[in-house]
């Protein structure tokens, strides 16, 4: 529904087209939540603005939208991603156009991956994203980007395999009468078949979402990938991952969530710490970052599957916080990057002199990330860990533990980092005569910080709406 | 009277026969002023035979069985007919000195192996349908050898003549037994004779060993790529789209009307036979530098996803199986598309001789981009929609592991499809291939099958219309 201004832009004034498209994008995702809002107040802890057209009968598959507070809120983030990110992309070299057609290629896949309320659409949505991935990756990427490029896309559609099958069966097994979501929620699907289902779409859902073991794309992707790709990627469509887990997985199946959440829920801590691990070993700062992702996002699937309504409101508002961190994190990245031509911590030094706008930039982003009160980390991982330990049994808890312990490794590789390359001297002496960012580095930069103090300072009102709309799950 | 009603039930069969005799006598009365138009003439007149006979008429029999229609072997022959309005579109090669002016030749005898494909689809004795077979066979294996001055060409053409006869002796044989074993011949009398007696599963492997060649399922597959390789470029799209098209049609009808009793007889042989093709057949397009060997074993794997659409048995399957090689058609008409104007242009046939295609030729290699990730089933393009209705309806009948296998075997042919776009888009390239012009003829070959692309899976209009003419195994 918001979507169909991108369509056009292919002309020479690209970057006009996609700054005015991308800030109506914004102003069209605020106008939904407060339309939503206002909504809400009436009918409390439904899914709105549901509408339904038939598209495939013999399948039944509709193209059926709606929104809950979960999918608002993401639109919103991705919204805002979209918007920055065009700004850090700026003057992107060869192919401007190409670049931009298919940057909205993949926002259209994400966007319309969180309206669809259609297992076949949210699948089709799904792939729709990833393929622009490759070309994005291929073409304007850097180091070892044909690589990568190829491991991202057939990983994501290897999990892509699963879900389809997941899909199919699910469909089946509630009796073949409907493709939307909430009518098979309805359906009582049999245990047996839940339990298979549940493990391919959860594991289809979670590669996407950095699910331990099934991560290592998402380094080397995000690594080789154009700063504002790994903007959207990092922030954004890792979290169709999480959604995906808990909107199809956990919300069809729920008694097999409940069997099979020990399993995945020692999957996901093992991610939370090895990513954690594995960054403070990186000398490459879009490494360390990615891995601090895969950390992050797997603390999301690790939430979600506590299946406690505060672990789960945690869950979504550390997608919220992350994928603004994160998308801040890889703009700081883009733009030092751009000016210094490396990326490696052992050779740069002492820019915060040099570029002090960034240089505080970038440690805001850092703080956020260990999760300092007053910023978006904080909240989040707050709420995370406070759902999780309302159960009481000893192996959710060691769980838990090991999951924040990882909290102190972050702060371990995030001040290094900060430490090694913004502090200290100047390694480089051409470092010395850089420049600090520019107007619409600038923007793009304050835009994010300010929705990370945001989320940090004022978090009840979105928690609220959260919750609410978690109800629908438990 | 009688016999007069007969041949008006028959009327696509008829109306397509005076299009091949008004091409022969064409041919035999035009100077070389009249050749010229040769092209837009077959065009035209095929196009008008494709929109007389674009809707299927009522169901039926005439000649007391030995013809019998189905409304959905309409659609199908309106499938086929698109298919090869397209071939035409591209047959710019067949306007050249290299082929000998071998202009008329050409037209006519597709049109005739057309014809062939038409009775086998729409026959109700295995006679009619063993005819139908190898009037569509032989004149194919001239058209492989069409290329004169090319050793390969005649190669190819060779290889196809022999292991068709081979594999139609086989069928022979087994139709020789199905007769011994019920006393008839006639698909209608044929369903409640047989039962799953030793002897009947023995003349049933051996008669579908017949099509499967045709198919070029593993392990009936060996002649496909070095007859791709060989035989000109229009003619392996022809073969590729249109001879697959039908002869997996004419394998579901027979599997469905006639051996709806040896259902799980067939379901285990296709079962194996799926797995091996998808997978064998991506493991080796992987390694392929030659562009039209690669497509040969992509359409071999095509074959193997076409058939899932047959292993259930279900109405719901037919429909997936029609609507499958409808946007097939599409797709592989793009990528043979262009690669015939490059070929015919430069003589390149490599992958690596596309590197870099991008910077000199956008429209093609957007064309062969959609037509790859089409192929591969990437959304919005309609290869997406027809595999997830392909698995859809092998899942409905509980084959989870075999769609898992075929699903899984997606992500390797994504492999070797992106390796062609990578090849024109990343990879840079100090000789591209010059900026090319293309004929008119070429280019609204390609808008159509772009439209196509593009616009079969949006619109579900399509498969809804297919579906209304499907149906289950008859039991």
């Amino acid at each position: 529904m918001l979507l169909s201004l991108f369509a056009a832009a292919n002309r020479k004034q690209v970057l006009a087209i996609m700054v005015t498209g991308s800030i109506a994008l914004v102003a069209a995702s605020v106008y939904l939540v407060i339309r939503y809002v206002t909504e809400n107040s009436i009918a409390s802890g439904t899914m709105l603005f549901t509408s339904t057209h038939m598209w495939y009968k013999p399948l039944n598959i509709g193209f059926s939208l709606g929104v809950d507070g979960v999918s608002v809120a993401m639109l919103c983030l991705s919204s805002v991603i979209v918007l920055t990110g065009t700004f850090i992309s700026w003057n992107i070299q060869p192919l401007t156009k190409e670049f931009f057609l298919w940057f909205c290629l993949l926002s259209l896949g994400v966007f319309g991956f969180f309206i669809t309320t259609d297992l076949f659409t949210l699948f089709m949505f799904y792939e729709v994203a990833l393929i622009p991935m490759y070309l994005l990756i291929g073409i304007w990427g850097s180091g070892k980007k044909e690589y990568s490029a190829m491991k991202l896309t057939l990983m994501l559609m290897g999990a892509s395999s699963l879900l389809l099958v997941g899909i199919l069966g699910i469909y089946f097994s509630a009796g073949a009468v409907s493709m939307n979501i909430l009518d098979i929620a309805n359906i009582h699907i049999p245990l047996d078949k839940q339990l298979f289902f549940f493990t391919l779409t959860f594991i289809g859902f979670g590669v996407l979402g950095a699910l331990f073991p099934f991560h290592t794309w998402s380094p080397d992707g995000h690594a080789s990938a154009p700063t504002a790709v790994s903007m959207l990627h990092a922030g954004v469509l890792m979290k169709l991952g999480g959604y995906g887990c808990f909107r199809v997985s956990i919300y069809l199946m729920p008694e097999a969530a409940e069997i099979l959440a020990p399993l995945f829920l020692v999957l996901t801590a093992t991610g939370v710490f090895y990513g954690a691990l594995s960054a403070i070993h990186q000398r490459d700062l879009k490494y360390i970052n990615a891995y601090s992702s895969v950390s992050h996002c797997n603390l999301v699937l690790f939430a979600i599957l506590m299946l406690t309504r505060t672990a789960m409101t945690g869950a979504v508002l550390q997608m919220l916080s992350h994928g603004l961190m994160t998308a801040l994190f890889f703009a700081l990245i883009g733009t030092i990057y751009q000016r210094t031509h490396t990326r490696m911590i052992t050779e740069m030094g002492g820019l915060m002199k040099v570029m002090p706008f960034l240089g505080v930039a970038f440690v805001i982003a850092g703080l956020a990330s260990l999760g300092l009160p007053g910023l978006s980390g904080f909240v989040s991982e707050m709420t995370i860990f406070i759902g999780s330990f309302e159960h009481a049994d000893l192996f959710r808890r060691v769980l838990t533990i090991i999951a924040i312990s990882s909290i102190v490794i972050t702060a371990v590789y995030i001040l290094r980092m900060v430490g090694k390359f913004l502090y200290g001297p100047i390694q480089n002496e051409q470092h010395a005569a850089l420049t600090d960012a520019v107007w619409y580095e600038k923007l793009a930069v304050v835009i994010l910080i300010a929705g990370i103090a945001y989320i940090g300072m004022f978090p009840l009102g979105l928690s609220n709406m959260l919750n609410q709309s978690l109800a629908l799950i438990k | 009277m009688e016999n007069f009603s007969n041949f008006l039930f028959m009327r696509s069969e008829v109306s397509l026969l005076v299009v091949i005799l008004i091409l022969l006598v064409y041919d035999l009365m035009a100077g070389k002023r009249g050749m010229k138009y040769f092209q837009p003439v077959a065009i035209a007149l095929l196009a008008i035979h494709t929109l007389l006979h674009i809707w299927p008429h009522e169901a039926g029999t005439a000649f007391g069985g030995m013809y019998t229609y189905v409304p959905m072997a309409g659609v199908v022959k309106t499938i086929l007919n698109i298919a090869t309005l397209i071939v035409f579109l591209q047959a710019e090669a067949f306007n050249s000195e290299r082929m000998n002016n071998k202009k008329g030749e050409y037209y006519f005898l597709t049109l005739i192996t057309l014809l062939g494909f038409y009775f086998m689809i729409s026959s109700g004795h295995f006679l009619l349908f063993y005819i139908g077979l190898e009037m569509a066979s032989i004149p194919m294996g001239t058209l492989a050898a069409m290329e004169k001055q090319s050793k390969k060409s005649a190669e190819a053409g060779a290889k196809y003549i022999l292991l068709a006869t081979f594999s139609s002796g086989i069928m022979l044989f087994g139709i020789s037994y199905l007769y011994g074993t019920t006393g008839t011949l006639y698909f209608a009398d044929m369903p409640a004779l047989i039962g799953a007696n030793a002897l009947q599963i023995m003349a049933f492997v051996f008669f579908i060993a017949g099509i499967f060649f045709k198919i070029s399922l593993v392990p009936f597959h060996m002649w496909t790529p070095d007859v791709y390789e060989g035989a000109p470029t229009n003619v392996t799209s022809y073969l590729s789209v249109v001879s697959k098209g039908a002869a997996v049609f004419a394998l579901a009808l027979l599997l469905y009307k006639v051996f709806g009793n040896l259902v799980t007889q067939w379901q285990g042989i296709l079962y194996g036979l799926i797995i091996v093709s998808i997978t064998l057949a991506n493991l080796f397009a992987i390694r392929q530098k030659n562009i039209k060997r690669f497509l040969a074993f992509s359409s071999i794997s095509q074959a193997g996803y076409i058939a899932l659409g047959i292993v259930g048995g279900t109405a719901f399957g037919m429909t997936t199986l029609v609507y499958y090689i409808f946007v097939y058609l599409f797709s592989n008409l793009a990528a043979f598309g262009v690669i015939a104007i490059i070929e015919n242009r430069t003589g390149k046939i490599n992958i690596p001789d596309y590197k870099g295609l991008y910077t000199t030729n956008p429209l093609l290699s957007f064309v062969m981009m959609l037509s790859m990730f089409s192929l591969g089933g990437i959304p919005p393009f309609a290869g997406f929609f027809s595999k997830f209705f392909i698995f859809a309806a092998a899942i409905e009948q509980g084959f989870y592991i075999l769609v898992l296998i075929a699903v899984i075997n997606t992500i390797i042919s994504l492999y070797y499809y992106l390796l062609v776009v990578k090849a024109m888009f990343i990879d840079k390239n100090e000789h591209p291939i010059p900026s090319l012009r293309t004929d008119s003829y070429n280019k609204a070959s390609l808008i159509f099958c772009t439209a196509g692309i593009l616009l079969v899976g949006i619109f579900s209009i399509f498969m809804e219309k297919i579906d209304l003419f499907s149906f289950a195994i008859l039991q």
